[in-house]
């Protein structure tokens, strides 16, 4: 460990426990980062389809998914950017509900999950499956902006933010790892907050 | 694993002012590497009891170089430009790892136009440096927002026949533009050609700045934007 000369960290003595390390709350701001401009999706036209090694590919519109039953998350997220915010209430359906509907082939262990602006991100399986992610299109009880990936984003709340898809428009079930676009440009290929994953080789 | 992603320590080789509430900080690299203009170094700060902060700096020089330059604005309260501004001296020894990020970086062939806001320049600078010294000025064209003249970074370097500064608050004594935003007549002179667009700097800037561009007609797909800062 090299330590920095002079450097103690800013007053630490009443550091939130449920703030992962590195990490600073964001309060009431939500900060915004992406790489693309910000799109605008129309619900008419929106879709979200589960396919790859599964045993009945399937694409929702936006009344279908509705139609399912609801979920809801409530806590915490963290960008890699190092804010947090704590009391979220995300509402939508799990994918585990999806999955139900769609089964998952043996050979899979990767999911890519995708934008309808081009934006990819990989999780391995475990990190989408028992209640760990969502397809969501309510944040605090109104309906998610665009600048935060509305009308539906994916919620992967144990993970770094930009495995959370914005505009999210499916996910593909994969036997082998491949890197999506952050991954590509040197973001870690899991991203979990607790033990700083943030690039690679973290 | 790539080389860019282990940590290497960097001695702080100069500090200088380069603009209000701006420093640049040339660093001494153990393993010297290329990075491409638009990248950035991460800046690990650890304390005796283990604790660390970790903040990603572009890179501000071009590449090639022995050392690499980044300038850090000081935020109000913020944990690591505080310490890089108020404490760091030349000598000092800093934990860095990269280059990383290949979206925001530059091939340094394509005809590009840049558009900052505050700090963002400073990648956008790395680029513009490498254009000039291509012989390439053709290459580049930027356009950077400051408040007023004092927060223009590299004030000796920056202006040039590629560069158009905007000041919002306070405009220097001659200026032809009127203080204020950033205008689609700015940047519309400017995006009549196949140019790719870097957008940087603060939510807020990238924003307004990426909307002014689809207004002017730029294709989504040709903007690449860096956004930081803490602004909801
Ligand atoms: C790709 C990339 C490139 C970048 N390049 C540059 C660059 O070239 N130059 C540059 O100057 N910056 C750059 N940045 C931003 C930089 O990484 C840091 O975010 C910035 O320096 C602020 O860090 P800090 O530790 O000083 O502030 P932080 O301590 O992170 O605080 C930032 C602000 O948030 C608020 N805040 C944070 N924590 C708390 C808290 N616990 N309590 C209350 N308020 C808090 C404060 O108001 C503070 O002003 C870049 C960022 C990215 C993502």
């Amino acid at each position: 460990m090299v330590t920095t000369r002079g450097f103690i960290g800013r007053q630490r003595s009443s550091r939130d426990p449920r703030l992962p390390p590195g990490q600073y709350d964001a309060g009431k701001d939500w900060p915004v980062l992406h790489a693309e401009a910000t799109p605008s999706i129309d619900t008419a036209n929106w879709t979200f389809t589960i396919d790859g090694l599964v045993d009945t590919p399937t694409s929702w519109t936006w009344d279908e998914i509705h139609a399912l039953e609801p979920d809801r998350y409530e806590g915490a997220i963290h960008c890699v950017t190092t804010w947090s915010k704590f009391g979220m209430t995300f509402d939508g359906v799990s994918i585990d509900t999806l999955l139900e509907i769609t089964g998952v082939r043996d050979e899979a262990a990767y999911v890519m999950a995708r934008s309808h602006t081009g934006y990819t991100t990989n999780l391995p399986i475990e990190d989408v499956v028992d209640g760990r992610a969502w397809v969501v299109w309510d944040v605090n009880g109104a309906p998610l902006d665009d600048i935060h990936g509305g009308p539906a984003r994916l919620l992967v709340p144990h993970l770094y933010f930009w495995k959370s898809a914005k505009w999210v428009s499916g996910l593909k079930f994969m036997a082998e790892d491949e890197q999506g676009f952050w991954e590509r440009n040197g973001y870690h290929d899991h991203g979990d907050p607790w033990l700083e994953q943030r690039y690679q080789g973290d | 694993m790539p080389a860019s992603s282990s940590w290497q320590t960097a001695v702080v080789a100069a500090i200088g002012p380069e603009a209000s509430h701006a420093k640049t900080f040339r660093l001494r690299l153990t393993e010297p590497r290329t990075h491409r203009p638009g990248q950035f170094y991460v800046v690990r700060l650890t304390a005796p009891d283990g604790y660390h902060a970790q903040r990603d700096y572009s890179v501000a020089s071009s590449p090639g170089g022995e050392d690499i330059e980044i300038t850090v604005e000081m935020l109000p309260d913020g944990e690591v430009s505080g310490f890089l501004h108020n404490v760091v001296e030349v000598g000092d020894v800093l934990e860095v790892r990269g280059p990383v990020g290949r979206f925001f970086s530059w091939d340094g062939a394509t005809p590009i136009l840049g558009l900052a806001g505050g700090s963002g320049v400073v990648p956008l600078m790395s680029m513009l440096r490498l254009a000039r010294r291509a012989n390439r000025p053709d290459l580049m064209r930027l356009v950077v927002s400051v408040r007023s003249p004092a927060d223009l970074y590299y004030a000796d370097e920056i202006s040039g026949p590629e560069t158009t500064v905007v000041y919002t608050r306070e405009a220097p004594a001659g200026s032809s533009r009127p203080v204020g935003r950033l205008t689609a007549e700015d940047v519309r002179p400017l995006v009549e050609s196949d140019r790719e667009v870097y957008v940087c700097g603060s939510a807020g800037f990238c924003d307004g700045a990426t909307n002014l561009l689809l207004e002017v007609g730029v294709d989504v797909q040709r903007i690449r934007v860096s956004r930081w800062g803490p602004t909801s």
